[in-house]
C-alpha cells in the first residue's frame, strides 16, 4: 500500500515539476548566441516595442535581418507601461523601444538600461475623425460644438497627456465622451463612426488611413512625444542589442519610420 | 350500472405496444387496474390524466369529452376535474404539507385564506393536523402518501386516479395505510380508478377489478368472482389457485393428452378448472377409496409457505400443493421423489372458458 | 493477518488518496497564490487614503450597480432562455444551445466590437433606437450593463438549464393535475425546484459581470462616474501607478468575496 501511494505521489510532483520548467523555459537557450568569433551579430534580438510602433518595427526587423544574417528579430509590442513593468521584473529583453519618456524612466531608474536611452522617433497629434468628416471639423476649436462626440486617450497614457497639453495650450476646454485606455482604442470608436473625431497620432492615424482622415492642427507643435530606445542591461544578446540600437538610428530605419508619418529627432 | 361518470376507451400504441383498455367507472365506484410490471396501467392512467394523449378511443368524463382524437378533441390537465396520487407522491419540497394541500384549490381561483382552510380540514381528515407546517422530507412514508391523498382530494375532483398508492410503503405502514385509504375512498363521491400490481390492495380497496395484461383487458369483476374464477396464469397465481384449461364433457374436463380431471360443476366445451393448493393431497403410494382424480407426479420443488410447506409437483400437469409440515416430515419430501397426487372432485371448480 | 486488516479498514476509509490530495493542494496554491501576490504588494501605509480618493469609491459604486442590473437582465431573458433549451423540443436546439455558449469563447473585446455592430449609433439598430427613442447606448451606464450582460449571460443560462435538466419534470405533471397551467406550474413550482441552481448561476453571472473589462471599455469607453468601472479604473491605474491599482483590484477582491460568501450562507445552503 505504501510504494503505490508514494508512485502516485511522486507522479503528481514530477507533473508539477514539468509545468514549473515550461514557464521558465528558454533562459538558456543556444539560439540567443550574441558575437560570432569574427564580430558579426547572430542570434535572436528580442525588441520589446511600443504599440504604436508596430507597423513600423515590422518592417525594420525584417530589413535588420536581412543585413544582419544569421539574426532572428522578435517583437513583442504592448504599452510602453507594461513593457517597462515587464522588463523591471525580469523579463528577457534585449532591446526596449518606448513611446513615451516617462515608461523609459521607470527601466533606467531600476537600473536595467545598458547605457543612455536616445530619442530616434517624434509624434505629434492630429485630429482623426471618420473618412468623409461627416462632423466637419477643422480645428481643435471645433471640437467643443455641442452634438460633437470626442474620444481621448486617458491622462494616464501618454496620447492623453499629450492631448491635455495640446489643449491647454490651445485654450480648449471639452467634455470627452470617452477617456481610452490606448490610442487604439480611440482610433477604433472613430473607425466604427461612434465618436466624430479622436486625438491621436499621427502615425495611427495614417496606418487607418483607409478608414479615418487626419486632420492637422498648429496647436499640436506643444504636444511633441518623444521616442526612446535603449539596450537592457541583462539582455541575453547584447551585442545584438547594441547592433539593433544603432540600426534603427540608421538612415534605412529613419526612412521606414519618416514613411509611417514620424519625425525625425 | 347507473350511468357512468368516467367513460373511455383507452388506446394509446407505443411503438408495436398497443394499449387497449375500455373502462366505466360510476359515481362513487373504485375500479383497481390490477396487471403485471409492463401491461400498460400506469399509460392508462396518464392517459386518464391529460398527461398522455391517446391515439384512438376516447375519454369521456360526465358526459364531457377530455380526450377524442377522431375529432381532434383535447383538455388539458390542468383543465380536467381529476386529482392524482403519484406512486412517490411527488409532494412539492418547498412547499410545506398545508401550502402542498392549498396548491390545488389556489389554483383553482380560491384567496390564499381559503385555500389554506380547505387543506388544514383536508389534512384533519387524513389525521396530519399536527403535520402542517412540516415539509415533505420530515414525513414518513405513510404521512406523505397521507397529504398526498389529501391534496389530491382538496379539489374536490370528479376522477381520483391513484399509482401504486401503496407500493412505496414498508409492509406495516401498509397495511394501517391500506385501511385508511379504503376509508377515503369509500367516501369520495366520484369516479376512482386505482393502478396496482399487488392483488391484496386492489382487494382491499376497489370495488371491481380490471385485469391487464400485454396492453388488454383479460378479466374484469368483482373481487370475489375474480378470485374463484381466474381466467389466466397471471390471476391463478396472483389468487393463489391452480388453473387449467382444458375440453369438459359432463363431469370431465381433458386437461392433458393423458389426464382427465373429474369435477364437481357439469358442463360441455373449453372449459377451466381451478382448485387451491390445499385441496392437493399427497401419497407415498396409490390411494385406494373415494378421491376419483389420481395421478403419479415428481418433487421438483419444496417451499415454506405461510405454516404450510408449499410443493411443486411436476406430471401430467404442474400442480402446487400445500401439506402440513407433519405430512412432509413423513413422506420425507425431496427434489426428484417420485409421490402419487389426489384431488377431490368436490374441491375442484370448473366454469366456461368463453363468456 | 486478518486482524491487521480489520483494524485497517476503518481508519483507511476517512483519508484522502494522495492522488486525489496532492494536486487538490497545488490547485489551490496555483489560484491562491496571485492573490497572496497582491496582498504583499499592497502600500498598506498609504491604503486608507488611497480608499478614500473619490475615483476609487465611484468607480466601485458603479460596478456594483452595474453588476447587479446586468444580473437583472441576464435573470429576465437568460431563464426563459434556459427554460425553452431544457424543456422544449425544437428543430436546432443543440445549434442555438451552441450559440448561447459563443461569448464565452468570444474574446470579450471582439464582443465589445459586436456590440457596437448592432447597438452603435451607425449599428443594425442602433441608428434606429437613436431615431426612434432618443436611445443611444454606447459611453452611457446602460451600455456597461448590455456589454456585462452580453459576457456573463452564459454562465446564467448554463447553470439554469443544467438544473432544469436536473431537476424531475413530473413534479410539473403533478402541479398541472392540481389545476396550474404552464405559467403558474413555472413560477410556483419550477423556480422554486431550482432555487439552487438559479442562484449559483446568477452569482457566476455577476461575479463575471464585475470583472467585466474587455466588452465595456469597448462599447462603452471609459469616462469616470458614468462607464468606469472597477476593472477599467484598475488596468489605468496600472499605466501610472503599481500601488494604486493594486488597491483598487483588493477592494475589488474584497467586495466581491464577501458578497458572495454572504450569498453563498443564505441561499445556497438553504437548499
Amino acid at each position: 500500500m505504501t510504494g503505490r501511494g508514494g508512485r502516485t505521489t511522486l507522479a503528481a510532483v514530477a507533473a508539477f515539476a514539468v509545468l514549473v520548467m515550461a514557464g521558465c523555459g528558454g533562459g538558456d537557450d543556444p539560439g540567443s548566441a550574441g558575437a560570432a568569433a569574427d564580430g558579426r551579430v547572430t542570434g535572436t534580438v528580442t525588441v520589446f516595442a511600443a504599440a504604436s510602433l508596430t507597423e513600423s518595427f515590422t518592417r525594420i526587423g525584417r530589413d535588420f535581418e536581412a543585413a544582419n544574417p544569421g539574426t532572428t528579430v522578435t517583437l513583442n509590442l504592448a504599452g510602453s507601461s507594461a513593457l517597462a513593468n515587464q522588463i523591471n521584473q525580469g523579463a528577457p529583453a534585449d532591446v526596449f523601444a518606448s513611446a513615451a519618456p516617462r515608461n523609459m524612466t521607470t527601466v533606467t531608474e531600476a537600473g536595467n538600461a545598458d547605457g543612455t536611452p536616445s530619442v530616434f522617433a517624434r509624434n505629434q497629434l492630429v485630429i482623426a475623425v471618420p473618412r468623409g468628416n461627416p462632423a466637419g471639423v477643422t480645428g481643435l476649436a471645433g471640437l467643443t460644438r455641442p452634438g460633437v462626440k470626442v474620444a481621448l486617450c486617458a491622462d494616464q497614457v501618454p496620447c492623453g497627456a499629450a492631448a491635455r497639453s495640446a489643449l491647454d495650450a490651445a485654450g480648449v476646454t471639452l467634455t470627452p465622451v470617452t477617456l481610452e485606455q490606448d490610442v487604439k482604442g480611440a482610433l477604433a470608436k472613430v473607425r466604427l463612426g461612434e465618436v466624430d473625431a479622436a486625438l491621436v497620432y499621427r502615425t495611427d492615424a495614417r496606418a487607418a488611413s483607409a478608414d479615418v482622415t487626419g486632420v492637422e492642427f498648429p496647436e499640436s507643435a506643444r504636444a511633441v512625444n518623444d521616442y526612446l530606445i535603449v539596450a537592457v542591461k541583462d539582455a541575453p544578446n547584447r551585442a545584438g542589442a547594441r547592433a539593433f540600437v544603432a540600426y534603427v538610428r540608421s538612415a534605412p530605419a529613419q526612412a521606414v519610420l519618416a514613411e509611417a508619418g514620424f519625425q525625425a529627432p | 350500472m347507473s350511468r357512468p361518470l368516467l367513460d373511455a376507451r383507452i388506446i394509446v400504441d407505443r411503438g408495436a405496444f398497443r394499449l387497449d383498455v375500455p373502462l366505466r367507472v360510476a359515481p362513487g365506484e373504485v375500479v383497481a387496474l390490477l396487471g403485471p410490471n409492463g401491461a400498460g396501467k400506469t399509460t392508462a392512467l396518464r392517459a386518464l390524466a391529460g398527461l398522455h394523449p391517446l391515439s384512438a378511443g376516447h375519454v369521456t368524463l360526465d358526459g364531457t369529452d377530455l380526450d377524442r382524437p377522431a375529432t381532434g378533441f383535447w383538455v388539458p390537465t390542468e383543465r380536467r376535474s381529476v386529482g392524482v396520487v403519484f406512486q412517490d407522491y411527488l409532494l412539492f419540497p418547498h412547499l410545506s404539507a398545508l401550502d402542498n394541500v392549498a396548491f390545488g384549490p389556489r389554483r383553482h381561483g380560491i384567496d390564499r385564506r381559503a385555500a389554506r382552510a380547505t387543506a388544514r380540514d383536508w389534512l384533519d381528515r387524513v389525521g396530519l393536523a399536527d403535520q402542517a407546517p412540516r415539509r415533505p422530507r420530515q414525513l414518513s412514508g405513510g404521512q406523505a402518501q397521507r397529504v398526498a391523498l389529501a391534496r389530491a382530494l382538496a379539489v374536490a375532483p370528479a376522477l381520483l386516479l391513484l399509482d401504486e398508492p401503496l407500493a412505496a410503503l414498508d409492509a406495516r405502514t401498509r397495511l394501517d395505510t391500506r385501511a385508511e385509504l379504503h376509508r377515503h375512498l369509500a367516501a369520495h363521491p366520484g369516479a376512482t380508478v386505482l393502478v396496482t400490481h399487488d392483488p391484496l390492495d386492489a382487494l382491499a380497496l376497489a370495488d371491481r377489478l380490471v385485469i391487464v395484461e400485454g396492453g388488454r383487458v383479460v378479466q374484469e369483476g368483482d373481487g370475489p368472482s375474480v378470485t374463484a374464477r381466474p381466467r389466466t396464469d397471471y390471476v391463478a397465481r396472483l389468487v393463489g389457485l391452480n388453473l387449467y384449461r382444458g375440453r369438459a364433457d359432463g363431469h370431465e374436463v381433458r386437461v392433458a393428452p393423458d389426464l382427465t380431471l373429474a369435477v364437481a360443476d357439469r358442463l360441455a366445451g373449453e372449459a377451466f378448472v381451478a382448485f387451491r393448493p390445499a385441496s392437493v393431497a399427497l401419497h407415498p403410494a396409490r390411494p385406494e377409496g373415494s378421491p376419483r382424480n389420481t395421478w403419479a407426479g415428481t418433487v421438483v420443488g419444496v417451499q415454506r409457505h405461510g405454516d404450510n410447506v408449499r410443493v411443486q409437483l411436476d406430471g401430467p400437469i404442474g400442480v402446487a400443493a400445500d401439506v402440513t409440515p407433519a405430512a412432509a416430515a413423513q413422506l420425507r419430501l425431496t427434489p426428484g421423489q417420485r409421490v402419487w397426487v389426489a384431488l377431490k372432485a368436490t374441491e375442484t371448480h370448473a366454469y366456461p372458458a368463453t363468456g | 493477518m486478518s486482524r491487521a486488516l480489520g483494524t485497517a479498514v476503518p481508519r483507511r476509509r476517512g483519508r484522502v488518496p494522495a492522488a486525489l490530495l496532492i494536486p487538490a493542494g497545488f490547485g489551490l496554491l496555483f489560484l491562491v497564490l496571485p492573490l497572496t501576490g497582491l496582498v504583499l504588494r499592497a502600500p498598506w501605509t498609504t491604503l486608507p487614503q488611497r480608499l478614500t480618493e473619490p475615483g476609487a469609491l465611484t468607480a466601485l459604486r458603479l460596478s456594483v450597480q452595474t453588476a447587479t442590473l446586468a444580473t437583472v437582465f441576464c435573470l429576465l431573458l437568460g431563464v426563459p432562455l434556459a427554460w425553452l433549451l431544457a424543456r422544449v423540443e425544437f428543430p436546432g436546439r443543440r445549434l442555438v444551445r451552441a450559440l448561447v455558449t459563443v461569448p464565452l469563447v468570444l474574446p470579450p473585446v471582439v464582443g465589445g466590437v459586436a456590440l457596437l455592430l448592432v447597438f452603435g449609433r451607425r449599428g443594425l439598430l442602433g441608428g434606429w433606437l437613436d431615431a426612434t427613442f432618443g436611445v443611444t447606448l454606447p459611453f452611457t451606464t446602460a451600455g456597461v450593463v448590455l456589454a456585462e450582460s452580453f459576457v456573463a449571460m452564459p454562465f446564467l443560462v448554463i447553470a439554469v438549464e443544467g438544473a432544469l435538466r436536473a431537476a424531475d419534470h413530473r413534479y410539473e405533471e403533478a402541479a398541472a393535475t392540481l389545476g396550474a397551467g404552464r405559467w403558474t406550474t413555472f413560477t410556483h413550482v419550477t423556480l422554486p425546484l431550482v432555487a439552487p441552481g438559479l442562484a449559483a448561476g446568477a452569482v457566476l453571472c455577476w461575479a463575471r459581470a464585475l470583472g467585466e473589462f474587455g466588452a465595456t471599455i469597448t462599447f462603452a469607453g471609459n469616462y469616470p462616474g458614468r462607464t468606469q468601472t472597477m476593472p477599467l479604473a484598475v488596468y489605468l491605474a496600472l499605466e501610472t501607478d503599481l500601488e494604486s491599482a493594486i488597491v483598487l483590484s483588493l477592494v475589488l477582491l474584497v467586495v466581491s468575496v464577501s458578497i458572495l460568501v454572504a450569498l453563498r450562507d443564505r441561499w445556497m445552503t438553504s437548499a
